[in-house]
């Protein structure tokens, strides 16, 4: 490599280059934004979870101070304002379509979860719309709430397009073969596994700030969004009704997301169709409990599974019954998180001749449930890993031996799974093996005996896992019930001066995209990171994208840079070649040289960039002048992130606090462009498992009342609940994507709740305790081992 | 939030003349409490009266007792030299409240004025029979704490320090509710010429309380293994989505036990 890029390209672990402006507190979110003239929007929610609104009388709110309008649903139906949509909906079993009832951006008749949008108040100042806001008279006529997924169906209707609160009934695989399978099965396992609702949390809450610009007729949406695109396509096709090209949303930097940015909410929507009316600049940004009890939370379901042996314990046989808690309103993802994101996953890392499942989406009057990092293959992850590991007790054997007997051996890629999916390429025992030398399984014994003489439980638990990621191939989700493509795009901009500019379609909220994009291009072009610049989350100024959700950045944007710039370089090749008067069939392009084979011939990256803007000597009969390209890519597979991640836990039996004491994690990503940036993603992933499997908890009491609504209740994992983590990877280069990479933004997010639950269950089993639900909090903990305890001296 | 006005008052007569001339005068000490309610608008006020410059804050050895000064901040007892020696145990309490920026700013008397079921200091208080001095007299932490967020105290009057009895002994530990960090049981064990005093906070349904049975137990003989017999009612105990009555109870042992073996 050239002189001031050693050590800038791909697989080194250049520091970030966006974090000083992030550290030093110099990021510019949307809340920073501030118009003149600027409204704020103040939105009224309802404080129970279901009635019927029998009148809601605004006018005393209207001729408050500093009011300049208060809006109900009827105002947004007369307009003929239209909701949010589903983005990817399911076929039922029987064939029929799902239900989709409508999600009105202010309520209409009736009100569905707590904190559903009754009316929004828009003042020249916060405290004045939040003042009026308490002067409207809500009149409610109260219904009984729907909280439990397990009971939600055939319960109090709640929409009246869904007699049954089922929202879709869905399978995939072979019922028959399966149950053919399991009836000949050695032994049957059978567990209930629920996987807990947790909240996303992203540091910086929702906001939106909205204008018009009557001259131009076109409306601008500054957004808190993973996906600037999607949001101008939903927002202007489906909800405002309006040309496409008249909206312009920018998402500028972003405070994380997991998955609830990628929605369209009512409120943005609400804000944009104001500030039209109003002809004022309309700002809203979400305060802690409004984020709480508006964003969209995550997992919530409940799973039956049966998983049928051999004489040899080698699975024959899975069969899945899961009811999803959909929540009140259907989001853009929420349909497919439970299925094509969940169902299909369900062979894990195992080679399984036959599974079947059925998943019911339920609604229940609590706010909407949707992707959340890992979108489905979490949950996947945590009934498969539960129950293998409750499997290998039952029958006797070392967990990590029964999985290793039943992994999908290294010859058989690419793997064809009973659920759809072909894996492409993996070899999962060496990260097994790594795994378990890294935290010395072998010698576990001897810790566990010295934990036992200072009174502590320790027990180590395994969880070996695979995630579909780089969401991915259109054509594929396109049959699957998708109503979006899945490709991403880029557009290479040289410019005369040699300096470059990335435009891509996935949006960095955290990812490190400023640093990891570069770097692939520096690689490629042989400049230096610094020359290059990453633009991302602007409409007018990327080309049309679909975010970042889904670990998809790096494998389909990354892929999408990496194609644009092989056409920049292609067109730098004929470029030079007429510049040396060579054949292009003889030009090398490396370390950011042209060169002429077997001569001394050469041409810098920018002199050629410089002809291509001041064309005098250049070939104008083959091309264009201008050094920009684009590529939009649309991979053929998914790709499949694969690995093990170990944690030891030590148990205090006296008060049931858990103390992870170690944690191993060896994961397969591909290849890796910046190791540091993984290791982060890997870091991030495993503490936010670690929050659900221990700390977090969405928790409805039965009237609905969200109870954990504040810090003060809702448990965030701390430094201080993790232990220093070891992470180490494999290598399997994905086949289908020029970089060989697979995507590890969700994976830690993936692996780690069984790997815990694991653990502890393993702990607890020196008092017969074989279960243990999400999160495994010290009380719990402490009851189960009471209740073993005395259920032995029976 | 609502909106208010502010003053800074210049000593406590001050303080109380501001708080008489208000409909609903607050006085604000390290705000960690005050300006959330505030800012939620669970709370207002028409005059907040800030006490940072009123003179109130300070620590003191009074020869059988350290004397703190309301307004001293939760940094200043935990890195206390004088608190350190005389009542570790209290200097130790102060270091494990809410965080780094928690502790700088949050007071003693704001602590005590709030008597939040689940703080910390009101604990130590009743176990080390402190006194609350206001501005108009002294109040037994006995007769001081009157059940969840109440007090002895009137409308208008401020606490201007709290005396604590310096033990022979006393160690105080809590079991944190994961999510807040208060104490979800929290125990405080203070060995006094009077005897054994077991405050506990985190967990009974009227706050703060001392517990007769722990007491006498740890009277006859003061050992983590003379508590093992007795019955800790849990009909008197918090019951949430956190922790149950029942485990707040064997918390309380526990919690209990591990302050005696640390006494
Ligand atoms: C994140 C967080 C974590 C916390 N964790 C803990 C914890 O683990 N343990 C714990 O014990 N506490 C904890 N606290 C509480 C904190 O330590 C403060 O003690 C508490 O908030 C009140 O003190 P303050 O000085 O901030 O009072 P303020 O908030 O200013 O006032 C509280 C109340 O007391 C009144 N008041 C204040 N001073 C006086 C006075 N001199 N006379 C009469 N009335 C007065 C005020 O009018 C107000 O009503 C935590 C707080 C936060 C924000």
């Amino acid at each position: 490599m050239p002189e001031g890029t050693m050590n800038q390209g791909i697989g080194a672990s250049v520091r970030r280059k966006e974090d000083k402006k992030f550290i030093t507190g110099k990021g510019r979110y949307t809340d920073d934004i501030n118009r003149n003239g600027q409204l704020y929007a103040y939105f009224i929610r309802s404080d129970v979870a279901h009635a019927n609104i029998k009148n809601i009388n605004v006018n005393a709110a209207a001729k408050c101070e500093g009011v300049v309008a208060v809006y109900t649903g009827e105002d947004i139906a007369a307009d003929g304002i239209g909701g949010p949509i589903c983005g990817w909906t399911p076929t039922n079993r029987d064939g029929s379509a799902p239900k989709e009832p409508p999600h009105p951006l202010l309520a209409v008749g009736k009100v569905r979860y707590v904190g559903d949008h009754i009316a929004v108040v828009i003042a020249e100042s916060l405290e004045a719309a939040q003042a009026a806001s308490e002067k409207i008279v809500i009149d409610l006529d109260n219904l009984p709430a729907v909280v439990d997924p397990a009971t939600a169906i055939g319960n109090t209707q709640i929409h009246d397009e869904m007699d049954d609160n089922v929202y879709f009934d869905w399978e995939l695989g072979d019922e028959t073969a399966t149950a053919d399978a399991l009836g000949g099965a050695d032994k049957v396992i059978e567990l209930t596994v629920t996987n807990n609702r947790v909240i996303p949390n992203a540091i910086e809450p929702r906001a939106a700030v909205a204008e018009y610009d009557e001259i131009e007729d076109r409306y601008t949406l500054y957004t808190s969004s993973q996906n600037p695109h999607l949001t101008r396509l939903v927002m202007a096709a489906f909800m405002m009704q309006i040309p496409e090209s008249k909206l312009h949303v920018v998402a500028p930097d972003v405070g994380g997301g997991f998955g609830s940015k990628i929605y369209i909410y009512p409120e943005e929507a609400v804000c944009t169709w104001a500030a039209k009316k109003l002809r004022k600049p309309v700002k809203w940004t979400a305060d802690r409990t409004q984020a709480f009890l508006g964003d969209a939370h995550g997992r919530d379901h409940v799973n039956k599974v049966k998983l049928g042996l051999d004489k040899n314990n080698k699975i024959v046989g899975l069969r899945v019954d899961t009811i999803a808690n959909l929540g009140a309103y259907l989001s853009a993802f929420s349909m497919v998180t439970p299925t094509y994101l969940h169902g299909t996953l369900l062979s894990g890392c195992y080679d399984i001749p036959a599974i079947y499942t059925n998943v019911k989406g339920v609604c229940t009057t609590t706010v909407n449930v949707d992707a959340y990092r890992g979108a489905g293959r979490p949950e996947a992850t945590y009934l498969l890993e539960r129950t293998m590991d409750y499997a290998a007790r039952q029958i006797g054997m070392d967990p990590a031996e029964f999985r290793r007997i039943n992994f999908i051996p290294k010859d058989a890629f690419p793997y064809q799974t009973a659920v759809a999916l072909q894996y492409d390429i993996g070899d999962y025992e060496p990260a097994l093996d790594k795994a378990m030398e890294m935290i010395d399984y072998a010698n576990f014994g001897s810790r566990q005996a010295e934990a036992a003489k200072r009174g502590k439980y320790r027990g180590i638990g395994l969880s070996s896992y695979i995630e579909a990621c780089g969401i991915a191939p259109s054509a594929v989700v396109g049959t699957l019930g998708a109503r979006v493509g899945l490709y991403e795009s880029a557009v290479v901009r040289v410019d005369p001066t040699g300096t470059i500019s990335v435009f891509t379609g996935a949006h960095s909220h955290g990812q490190g995209h400023d640093t990891t994009f570069a770097q692939i291009v520096a690689d490629k072009l042989g400049v230096p990171i610094d020359s290059i610049d990453i633009v991302h989350g602007d409409t007018d100024r990327i080309p049309f994208g679909m975010g970042t959700y889904g670990s998809r950045s790096l494998a389909v944007g990354g892929t999408a840079i990496s194609k644009a710039v092989d056409k920049v370089i292609e067109k730098g090749k004929i470029i030079a070649a007429h510049m040396m008067e060579a054949a292009e069939t003889d030009l090398e392009f490396k370390d950011g040289k042209f060169t002429v084979a077997g001569t001394d011939k050469e041409k810098s990256f920018g002199e050629i960039a410089l002809s291509a803007y001041v064309p005098h000597n250049f070939p104008h009969d083959r091309l264009e002048p201008g050094l920009e390209e684009t590529a939009f890519y649309d991979p053929l597979n998914f790709t499949y992130p694969a690995g093990t991640h170990i944690c030891e836990v030590e148990i205090d039996p006296a008060t049931g606090v858990v103390d992870i004491v170690d944690w191993a994690a060896c994961d397969d990503f591909g290849n890796l462009i910046n190791p540091m940036i993984v290791e982060g993603q890997v870091h991030g992933g495993i503490a936010q498992g670690v929050g659900q499997a221990l700390l977090e908890n969405a928790h409805y009491n039965e009237d609905g009342q969200l109870l954990t609504a504040s810090y003060m209740d809702y448990c965030m994992p701390r430094a201080d609940n993790l232990p220093s983590l070891k992470i180490d990877y494999t290598v399997t280069a994905c086949t289908h994507n020029d970089l060989g990479v697979k995507g590890c933004g969700e994976a830690g997010a993936i692996a780690s709740p069984p790997a815990v639950i694991n653990a502890i269950v393993d702990a607890l089993s020196v008092v017969g305790v074989t279960d243990m639900s999400m999160p495994a909090t010290t009380e719990k903990i402490w009851r189960a081992i009471n209740d073993a305890t005395a259920k032995a001296a029976e | 939030m609502y909106a208010t006005t502010y003053a800074k008052a210049k000593d406590v007569a001050d303080a109380v003349s501001q708080l008489k001339g208000a409909d609903e005068g607050k006085l604000l000490a390290g705000g960690q409490t005050l300006i959330p309610t505030l800012k939620q608008r669970l709370a207002s006020s028409d005059c907040l009266i800030d006490l940072s410059d009123a003179g109130l804050s300070g620590i003191s050895d009074e020869g059988g007792s350290i004397r703190i000064g309301a307004m001293t901040r939760h940094v200043e007892v935990e890195t206390s030299e004088m608190v350190k020696k005389a009542i570790p145990a209290l200097a130790a309490l102060a270091s494990g409240i809410g965080d780094r920026q928690v502790r700088n700013c949050g007071t003693i008397g704001g602590s005590v004025a709030n008597n939040d079921p689940s703080a910390c200091y009101p604990s130590a208080l009743l176990a080390l029979g402190a006194t609350v001095h206001t501005d108009r007299r002294d109040i037994a932490a006995g007769d001081y704490f009157t059940g969840m967020f109440e007090t002895a105290l009137d409308e208008d009057e401020v606490i201007t320090a709290v005396s604590f009895p310096k033990p022979e002994a006393a160690s105080y530990v809590k079991f944190p509710n994961p999510a807040s960090r208060y104490a979800m049981v929290g125990v405080f064990v203070a060995k006094t010429s009077s005897g054994v005093a077991v405050a506990v906070t985190g967990a009974g349904q009227d706050g703060v309380f001392r517990h007769g049975g722990l007491e006498a137990a740890l009277n006859s003989s003061f050992s983590a293994e003379s508590i093992d017999s007795v019955a800790v009612d849990d009909s008197v105990l918090m019951s949430d989505m956190h922790a149950s009555a029942d485990y707040r109870a064997h918390l309380i042992t526990q919690m209990t036990k591990r302050a005696v073996a640390a006494c």
